[in-house]
């Protein structure tokens, strides 16, 4: 069991920094609430693994400030050392030591007596069911095993905040959804403050309570996974979580006109906008109402399946159904919408 | 076992140890002589060997270089463990007296078996064996009566002909210092750059000079008595003869140098320091590996001592006079002077 | 349970308002540990360099009037010598083993390396006792050709550059062993299928290409050269080298020493530039590519054996004639033994030698580690010019860094015993040669431990840090057990080169700590040869000890 004493907030605002003239943040504000799991979420270079960084303490920023349970950890005057933050990191390719077995690893941060120091890494080695491979060195164990060791070394000295950087890249995508699913059961129970680093959209969707999408150095957008994927702030995160088609349309209020004939939007707008439809929202049919298209490609995944149709107008658009339909190339079908779609307004690009 | 309790376990046996040890040691002084030497090599182990078999006084040799431990004792004044310094070559021993280093040393022994002009007038130091620096030839190409004199080797009928040691050498510096003082900077100058104009082989190494002469390299050279003796011990046939270098009636006779000791100023075993220079100066003259001047077939200061066999059949000889805390006083002019003539090095 | 928690939770401890005042920024911070390394082994260089700057001029009129000209000459023919020699045998024989297939060629492969084991002066002395006049080659030559046969002049420096070149030319021959092996299979191939023979494809390619390694070898082997005083003085063939420790043993001049060793460092830093140039950007030893080995060419008949007896001939030369002759020699010493004589003190030399060359390995290897942590802490281009400076001993001889040394720690001496009156606390002490030994081993210290560290991922130090450890309970629970190997092969390579070293040793070794080296050479300069032979052979058995390891490791440099 696992005792909490106080809360632990994360923090951190308006976080620059830079490499010579080179600007990788521009103003990060991230908010963690205690016990919560947020994901930082982007393609690579967008700044978040030196977010990870930044509060880790392993650089220090040039502008703004990181607090931890409402203490300065790092702001203009105060960079409290990497060592002195109680911050526990799992790193990509989890730097095990090599030459410490694995309750040696794990002991690694502890201090107190050989037997508190024991009891606490017996506790961590059934908290990540390893329980009876304590005397194992590192490279005996698998990709999974070496994980949850990683985590456990973290957790072992009770950190106010665990980070977690790319932890699932070094596994095969087998071994991905059961590990994930592994470690999240494992947080949960820790109920640790947690801030994970990935590029994997899945992962992020699955693991976090929240998701922070980074791009260019700044968080476009944080939100629950739900309303990320249904109500995205920006194309880019639209584009970048889950799958989106594009439509051009003119709004009048709580409805638009679009190749599809007249649609109703989530929010009301005005003028050109681009309209964001997801794959499944897109509903094909042989018959029945809506607009023709042609089927130009498909994908079949059993379950379901990615169809790719051109509208009258030339617009390409993919669709996903479930897998029972047949489409055939080259044919016509038609497409309505289900639901109500995100409009954009049309920037002038 | 708790860390308590070793620590209580550490503490008390180390106690033991101290009372045990402690009183064993005080009981034990072991009588020792404390020397600085020069002498690096072989053939004074076996006499300080004897020395300590016949008096049970253990010697206790650091070896450095004469001007090393003149440094060291200038260094550690009072505190020095040296009980007395034990060196090559006189000009060390002289300096160090005149430094106060030295103490004067009263023995009715040393008087007796030293003479005069074998130790410092005022009996700070003793020389325990001599060594002369004359003239080697091979008898197949070289008569004896071709010979006379260190000046007489730079002759041109020496060209091509002689084997010298470099002048980067001790040997050489003080050669030359010796006919500095002699003849004067000029005159020696004259000789020295005679022998240079005779294109010797420059070998540093005395033995190998030797050989040399034997392998038919050159015909006549010089270096110091000892080494021929030993290889005649080797090989009593070996191809080399001794000639003593200026032994007419006008001429002062051959260079010698001498090892010497002297006791320290500061020294904490004075007595057995001057028992082992007594020893020295007595058995310690055997003619065998147990004698200071034995071990390296060096001539005997004592006039009672046996001569060893070998060196028996290099002759009667006579010595030059300088007196021998004159040496080294000529060392830099001696440096100079080879360097300007071009001498090899 | 409840014990353990509420244990746990004091080790959890929230962060203590302290931390915040003590926290520091860290691009404030000086790499404080890397300069104060960098500036003590910097400091009898910069001493020596500044030196330079007051030259007293009466005394280099002096020496040039007189010895100089003629120690400069011989130097630079030193150098030209030994540079040509361990080039050609160096290059020719990586040549031979790595691009061709011939009997025995395995065997050389490795066998080649062995006269690193050597040191120069050794191997000096059992050649000048077999080649010189009276010596067993020139009499046999005599015997058989008549007494005026003539016999090329042993002493006119071509001796000393032999001698120098078969123990030397292993730093080329292995740096260009691993560049011709990794070259070798794709541009090789390419080249002779552009119809390129075996001779051109070595001058066109291979040596271009390899450029790099033999200037780095070459460079190595002339450092070794320019340190060497004890050889050139057996073959009557006096160096800049020999100059410094002649003023400084012989005659105590410390002052001109210490002026010429300031003449010597030119040559030495020289010489360093000469190598950066050559080696321009490109690296100069890669380790070992898992790309295809070269197919080697086959030789046939005469051919075969040709390489073969060239091998052979060079390995007899280097190592089997020299070790033969010492063991000869130490047979007739042990069988001859008169009681009481070497075997009273040769135990005392081994104590001596081996305590000398233990600290100097733990010192150097302690600091190197120090300085490589630095460097992975900081990771700045200060701290790396830092290490850069750290490390240039290598390239100035033993004479040079003793003066330098000398330089540093007299002052500092007199100032303590002026306050203290402790003597020649530093200076008559082992202090100022362990110093010495660190600046001139802190390159070989430094190399093995940063490749090991190298392989220590940057994210174990992170992880660490997480885990509450501060720099130094890194470099003591991560770093420095990770780094074990590389830490004891830095030790042994150390602890070698300390034994084998002669010039700083000879000059500021304390009174009465003569090691084997001293001890060796003062009896081959008497010529007691068959004396000399047993602390010889002692420091060649233990020299044997990393050449092994380098042998059985492939081309680790």
């Amino acid at each position: 069991m696992l005792t909490k004493t106080a809360t632990h907030t994360l923090e951190c605002a308006h976080l620059v920094k830079r490499y010579g003239a080179q600007t990788v943040l521009h103003g990060v504000d991230l908010h963690v609430r205690d016990g919560q799991i947020v994901a930082l979420l982007g393609p690579s270079g967008c700044g978040k693994t030196t977010t990870l960084r930044l509060i880790a303490g392993f650089e220090l920023p040039d502008e703004g400030r990181i607090l931890i349970g409402g203490r300065v950890i790092t702001d203009r005057d105060t960079a409290v050392p990497v060592e002195q933050r109680q911050v526990g990191m799992v790193f990509q390719e989890y730097a095990l030591f090599p030459h410490l077995n694995i309750a040696d690893n794990i002991s690694f941060g502890l201090r107190g007596t050989a037997r508190e120091k024991a009891a606490r890494v017996a506790e961590m080695m059934s908290l990540v069911g390893l329980a009876g491979l304590e005397k194992r060195m590192p490279h005996e164990l698998s990709g999974g095993q070496q994980q949850r060791v990683a985590l456990a070394r973290a957790l072992a000295p009770q950190p106010h905040v665990l980070l977690l950087d790319e932890p699932f890249s070094n596994l095969d995508t087998a071994l991905r959804a059961q590990v994930r699913s592994e470690v999240k059961a494992i947080l949960r129970e820790a109920g640790i403050t947690c801030v994970l680093v990935t590029h994997d959209q899945e992962e992020a969707l699955s693991l976090a309570d929240e998701i922070a999408v980074m791009f260019d150095g700044q968080i476009a957008q944080k939100a629950d996974a739900q309303t990320l994927y249904q109500r995205p702030a920006t194309r880019a995160v639209a584009t970048f979580v889950g799958e989106a088609n594009f439509l051009p349309a003119t709004a009048d209020g709580d409805r638009a006109d679009c190749a599809l004939g007249t649609i109703p939007l989530q929010e009301a707008s005005h003028g050109a906008v681009s309209l964001m439809l997801r794959p499944e929202q897109l509903r094909l049919t042989m018959d029945g109402e809506g607009a023709w298209a042609i089927v130009r490609w498909r994908e079949f995944y059993g379950h379901d399946q990615r169809v790719g149709i051109v509208l009258d107008s030339g617009e390409t658009l993919v669709a996903r159904t479930d897998g029972s339909a047949h489409f055939v190339i080259d044919e016509m079908v038609r497409v309505r919408l289900d639901g109500s779609a995100r409009a954009f307004p049309e920037s002038a690009t | 076992m708790t860390l308590a309790r070793w620590r209580f376990f550490l503490l008390v046996s180390g106690l033991i140890v101290v009372l045990v040890t402690a009183p064993a040691g005080a009981q034990n002084t072991p009588q020792v002589v404390n020397i600085y030497s020069a002498r690096h090599y072989g053939a004074i182990e076996a006499a300080f060997t004897a020395f300590t078999e016949a008096t049970g006084i253990e010697v206790r040799l650091s070896q450095g270089s004469a001007q090393s431990i003149l440094e060291r004792l200038r260094a550690e004044g009072d505190q020095t463990v040296a009980d007395a310094i034990f060196t090559i070559d006189a000009g060390g021993l002289s300096l160090a007296a005149e430094e106060g280093l030295l103490q004067p040393v009263e023995s009715e022994i040393l008087d007796e078996a030293i003479p005069a002009d074998l130790r410092d007038p005022e009996n700070r130091w003793f020389a325990v064996s001599q060594r002369l620096r004359t003239i080697m030839y091979n008898p197949e190409t070289v008569d004896p009566s071709e010979l006379s004199t260190y000046a007489q080797l730079a002759d041109p009928m020496w060209n091509d002909r002689l084997c010298l040691r470099p002048a980067t050498h001790i040997y050489t510096i003080s050669l030359v210092g010796g006919l500095i003082e002699e003849l004067g900077e000029e005159a020696a100058e004259a000789i020295v750059a005679g022998w240079v104009a005779n294109n010797p082989q420059y070998i540093d190494s005395d033995t190998r000079i030797l050989e040399t002469i034997a392998a038919g390299g050159c015909d006549v050279a010089l270096t110091n008595h000892y080494y021929l003796a030993t290889l005649l011990d080797q090989d009593p046939d070996f191809p080399v003869r001794l000639f003593w270098a200026n032994q007419g009636e006008e001429e002062s006779g051959v260079f010698r140098n001498v090892s010497g000791i002297g006791v320290t100023t500061a020294a904490l075993n004075r007595d057995n320091a001057i028992k082992l220079i007594e020893w020295m100066a007595t058995e310690g003259q055997a003619a065998d590996v147990t004698g200071i001047p034995g071990g390296n077939y060096e001539y005997p200061v004592n006039p009672e001592a046996e001569l060893n066999p070998i060196i028996e059949t290099f002759g009667e000889f006579k010595i030059d006079p300088i007196p021998l805390n004159e040496y080294g006083r000529y060392q830099d002019m001696a440096v100079a002077l080879l360097e300007r003539t071009g001498y090899g090095f | 349970m409840s014990l353990v928690t509420r244990s746990l939770t004091t080790i959890a401890r929230p962060l203590a308002p302290a931390a915040q005042g003590r926290g520091f920024r860290l691009p404030r911070r000086l790499p404080i540990l890397p300069l104060l390394i960098a500036g003590v082994i910097t400091l009898p260089i910069l001493l020596l360099a500044a030196e330079l700057l007051t030259p007293k001029l009466d005394l280099w009129a002096e020496l040039w009037s007189t010895v100089l000209p003629r120690m400069l000459g011989n130097t630079l023919l030193l150098m030209a010598g030994v540079g040509a020699g361990t080039l050609v045998i160096g290059t020719g024989l990586a040549w031979l083993v790595t691009a061709h297939q011939f009997p025995g060629r395995a065997f050389f492969d490795r066998a080649l390396l062995l006269p690193l084991a050597m040191p120069a002066f050794i191997m000096g002395f059992v050649f000048m006792s077999l080649f010189d006049y009276a010596g067993p080659v020139q009499t046999a030559w005599r015997s058989l050709f008549g007494r005026s046969a003539p016999f090329p002049d042993i002493h006119a420096g071509g001796g000393a550059i032999i001698v120098m070149t078969l123990v030397l030319y292993p730093y080329v021959y292995m740096l260009a062993r691993s560049a011709f092996r990794e070259q070798a299979s794709v541009t090789l191939e390419a080249a002779r299928a552009l119809g390129c023979g075996q001779t051109r494809a070595f001058w066109r390619i291979a040596i271009p290409m390899a450029r790099p390694s033999l200037a780095a070898g070459a460079a190595l082997a002339l450092m070794e050269a320019m340190t060497d005083f004890a050889t050139v003085r057996f073959f009557s063939f006096p160096t800049i080298s020999e100059g410094v420790v002649r003023l400084w043993e012989g005659r105590m001049d410390r002052v001109a020493a210490t002026e010429l060793a300031s003449l010597l460092m030119i040559l030495a830093l020289a010489l360093l530039l000469v190598e950066r140039q050559l080696r321009g950007r490109a690296r100069y030893h890669q380790q070992g590519g898992k790309g295809r080995r070269p197919v080697r060419i086959a030789l046939k008949g005469r051919r075969a054996w040709g390489a073969f007896a060239i091998c052979a001939l060079v390995l007899f030369a280097a190592f089997v004639l020299p070790v033969g002759q010492l063991i000869l020699w130490a047979i007739s010493e042990i069988d001859g033994h008169v009681p009481g004589t070497w075997e009273t003190v040769y135990g005392q030399y081994v104590g001596n030698t081996f305590a000398l060359a233990g600290i100097a390995a733990v010192l150097t290897v302690g600091v190197a580690l120090l300085l490589a942590h630095s460097g992975r802490i900081w990771k700045s281009r200060l701290v790396s010019g830092l290490t850069r400076l750290s490390t240039m001993g290598y390239a100035l001889p033993g004479s040079v860094i003793a003066a330098g040394v000398l330089l540093t720690i007299a002052p500092v001496d007199h100032q303590l015993n002026d306050w203290f009156g402790t003597g020649l606390l530093l200076t008559g002490s082992i202090v100022g040669l362990m110093y010495a030994y660190v600046v001139r081993f802190m390159a070989v210290a430094h190399k093995s431990v940063e490749s090991s560290m190298d392989k220590v991922k940057p994210s174990m130090d992170e992880a660490a840090r997480t885990l509450g450890a501060r720099p130094l309970d890194i470099l003591r629970r991560i770093q420095a057990p990770l780094v074990a190997n590389g830490v004891l092969a830095a030790l042994i390579l150390v602890f070698v080169d300390a034994m084998k070293e002669l010039p700083a040793t000879l000059l500021l070794r304390p009174f009465g700590m003569d090691t084997l080296g001293i001890w060796a050479y003062m009896l081959a300069a008497e010529s007691f040869w068959q004396a000399a032979s047993i602390p010889a052979l002692t420091i060649v058995a233990v020299g044997l000890i990393p050449v092994i390891i380098l042998m059985r490791t492939g081309d680790r440099a």
